[in-house]
């Protein structure tokens, strides 16, 4: 007992625990931060200040030339013809119209809105995982929703006038070469990856012949292709669409970009997928359509995503066989003399790009969530 | 119970037309004979509509005057024939891709390491740079250079000098053009002669270090070699090179060297455009070394250089090889939309020969040969690249 008292007052024994002091500032807080990130050592120093020459030297213009300095309102070119520092806007407002809708006649527009609509309730549903029914969706994109949108943007149908094809232009008509061009090319492109890898000689020399063909030569000339030659090929009299012709290209050009995704795909498939299968007695297209198939699309999601990116941007190489879509529209509207100033160009040019990377920006991002989303399934 | 007759149980598939190999062989005849069939319809029709128009078929066409002038690399004038002014073009084409292809390299390469970088403003802006310009069309890229960036500079009279003669317009880049002189291919043998003795000493180092363990900086006894050896022969022959300056005269500047407006802005945009593809390429060949690589490489000492040069390039290398060799056919390829911007390459040349000709089926032809040729010669240069840096295994 007194040994334990000698003791206590020999030791000091702490009760209550100290308030935790404040990190020290150097690893902790912004200028921590900025140590670590910007100013680590003297080539960090010099290689952050770089950086932000870079910034000043085209941020600041930039938000100067699309905000600061822009003209956002007017009716003709006199509301830009003196502002040479700033952007135009009042030029893309006034053509926003023509630059979504091209020259389809405004009475007939909220077809083309139904169409957005139509195209959206079928797209999002099927990028959300969640979502059940995921088969109805697919039979819906690829045969309801071409087949109404088809009556409804042609027209000539159930009382609706018809709209002809020469008419179509801007963002709208962008949406549907690109839309063909997907819906085209994954099936075709299926067949092909499949024809490649098949063990009958003849059909893998023809499927490879034409995927390198496709593959190595610009969509210009496939354009050039299907816009001159075509009209030569047919006989006399039969005669299709422009825009059946462009469609025609660009589907025939993406099938076989399409066509390599698919067969890594289905290289990806492990050996034994198909040896189980065939052990089942499946045959083979039972087996392709059953176990080969689900699974190596759902491998290359990422790599199709991609190559829908690359189509879409390639869409605005139509205007060769002069096909207004987008961008070509948007070039058009430089040389309308109502407009024509030094600024326009580049004004509309900023608009079309804004628009394109809006698009592409959000498909990479969904390829991103989708292969994120494998790679957690792979973790297990 | 369980026995079985013999003679029940037959092959489910006798029938001939079960047999896989006799239906493999069917659906290949039927294929074939279907292509065959498609063909000969469309090579019936081809000859009946072309009949009709009055247009011979056949490359006759490429000996005739061509009648039509084309601002080229060569030097072609309207009485050039039909196959000259092709190729011109082709040239045309062959020069900007290539220096295309430099400049997306370098500046790929740039980007991507920074989007490495531990320094978050310089890691931050090249993610900026790839985010934006992997997402628009190249052709956007292309008309915003020419309509937008180049159509902005200042006219001829308050040309932007950049030195001496050098000055930067809307009508394009000046700058001096050199003439050689008389004695100037003994300035190039020099030079050539220079650089073998050079790599012979590096050789020869090089083997000494790897059987003796001596070390010998040959790399700046190599520079020296070339250097003076090229300079000492160059004044030696007495200055056989000279300039041509650009002058300027009321209106336009006469001589020198002119970049044209078209040839600056593809240029420009077929590499800023591929560079963030580049960039995206060779982040991921890095990431693709694993870092036991480096840890090792430090713990046996190397220094920062010797561990980028010897140990990641290497490995990198091997990723990253494959597809920048498919980002250098996109660039040849792409420099196809030259046509919109009225750059003479050989899809704008040939767009201008199958107007008056009408020969379009040979021109598209032309085209597509010339293109899956590149094509064939860029994969194969690539693939013996790639064999020789490839993983040596057992």
């Amino acid at each position: 007992m007194t040994d334990m008292q000698s003791q206590q007052d020999v030791f000091f024994v702490r009760r209550e625990i100290v308030p935790s002091s404040k990190p020290p500032m150097r690893v902790h807080g912004p200028i921590a931060w900025m140590r670590t990130n910007l100013f680590g050592s003297v080539g960090d120093a010099i290689l952050t200040l770089v950086g932000l020459v870079i910034v000043i030297a085209v941020v600041v213009p930039l938000v100067q030339w699309a905000f600061i300095n822009a003209t956002w309102n007017g009716d003709n070119r006199e509301a830009c013809a003196a502002n040479t520092v700033g952007a135009c806007w009042a030029f893309v407002k006034a053509n926003m119209g023509q630059f979504i809708y091209g020259r389809y006649p405004d009475p007939e527009r909220w077809r083309v809105n139904l169409f957005f609509v139509l195209l959206a309730a079928g797209i999002i549903p099927m990028t959300i995982p969640s979502l059940p029914y995921k088969g109805w969706n697919l039979v819906y994109l690829f045969i309801v929703f071409p087949l109404v949108s088809g009556f409804l943007l042609v027209g000539g149908l159930f009382g609706l006038p018809p709209v002809e094809t020469p008419l179509w232009g801007g963002l709208f008509l962008t949406l549907v070469v690109s839309y063909v061009g997907i819906a085209v090319s994954l099936p075709l492109g299926v067949i092909l990856a499949l024809g490649r890898r098949s063990n009958l000689p003849g059909i893998r020399v023809v499927c490879v012949t034409i995927i390198e063909v496709g593959r190595g030569v610009p969509l210009i000339t496939v354009l050039f292709f299907a816009g001159i030659l075509l009209p030569l090929f047919l006989p006399n009299g039969v005669n299709f669409d422009k825009l059946i012709r462009a469609l025609f290209g660009v589907a025939l050009f993406a099938s076989c970009y399409m066509a390599e995704v698919i067969r890594g795909g289905l290289q990806a498939v492990p050996r034994g997928q198909y040896e189980g299968a065939k052990a089942l007695g499946l045959g083979y297209w039972r087996m392709t359509r059953l176990i080969i198939l689900p699974q190596a699309i759902s491998i290359v999601i990422p790599g199709i995503v991609n190559t829908c990116i690359g189509l879409f941007k390639d869409t605005s190489l139509v205007y060769i066989i002069s096909i207004f879509e987008l961008l070509s529209t948007v070039r058009n509207s430089f040389t309308d003399p109502t407009w024509a100033t030094s600024t326009t160009p580049a004004s509309g040019l900023v608009f079309a790009a804004v628009v394109f990377w809006v698009f592409c920006f959000g498909m990479s991002r969904y390829s991103a969530f989708v292969e994120r989303r494998m790679q957690i399934g792979l973790r297990h | 119970m369980a026995v079985i007759e013999a003679g029940r149980i037959r092959p489910s598939r006798d029938s001939w037309w079960n047999n896989p190999a006799v239906r493999g062989i069917a659906y290949q005849v039927i294929l074939i004979v279907a292509i065959l069939a498609f063909g000969g319809w469309i090579a019936n029709n081809t000859v009946t509509n072309l009949r009709e128009r009055g247009i011979a078929s056949g490359f006759g066409f490429l000996g005739q005057r061509a009648g039509f002038d084309m601002t080229t690399l060569l030097p072609v004038t309207s009485d050039s024939t039909y196959g000259e002014m092709l190729v011109a073009g082709l040239v045309d084409t062959i020069v900007v891709s290539f220096f295309a292809i430099v400049l997306a390299t370098i500046l790929g390469l740039i980007v991507g390491i920074a989007r490495l970088s531990s320094n978050w403003l310089v890691r931050t802006i090249a993610t900026i740079y790839v985010e934006v310009l992997r997402n628009i069309p190249p052709l956007l890229v292309i008309l915003f250079w020419y309509l937008a960036v180049i159509a902005a500079f200042p006219s001829i009279r308050e040309a932007i000098q950049l030195g001496p003669d050098f000055s930067l317009s809307n009508r394009g880049i000046f700058m001096p053009r050199p003439v050689f002189g008389a004695n100037f291919h003994y300035v190039l043998i020099a030079f050539v002669i220079s650089l073998i003795v050079a790599w012979a000493v590096r050789r020869w180092a090089h083997a000494r270090h790897m059987a003796t363990g001596k070390t010998f900086h040959s790399g700046w006894l190599a520079l020296g070699i070339v250097v003076v050896v090229t300079l000492a022969v160059y004044f030696m022959t007495g200055d056989p090179l000279t300039f041509e300056v650009p002058v300027k005269t009321r209106f336009n500047i006469n001589g020198g060297w002119t970049v044209s407006p078209e040839f600056a802005s593809l240029l420009f945009a077929l590499g800023v455009y591929t560079a963030s593809f580049i960039a995206e390429i060779v982040r991921s060949g890095i990431l693709a070394v694993s870092h036991g690589q480096t840890e090792a490489a430090r713990a046996l000492g190397l220094k920062q250089g010797q561990l980028t040069r010897l140990v990641v390039l290497p490995q990198a290398l091997r990723v990253i090889i494959p597809p920048l060799s498919s980002e250098y056919l996109n660039i040849t390829k792409n420099s196809s939309l030259a046509v919109a911007i009225g750059y003479a390459d050989l899809v704008s040349v040939g767009n201008n020969v199958l107007n008056p000709t009408g020969q379009s089926i040979e021109v598209v032809l032309i085209w597509m040969l010339f293109y899956l040729g590149i094509s064939v010669v860029i994969s194969f240069a690539m693939n013996v690249f790639n064999a020789r840096i490839a993983l040596t295994e057992r």
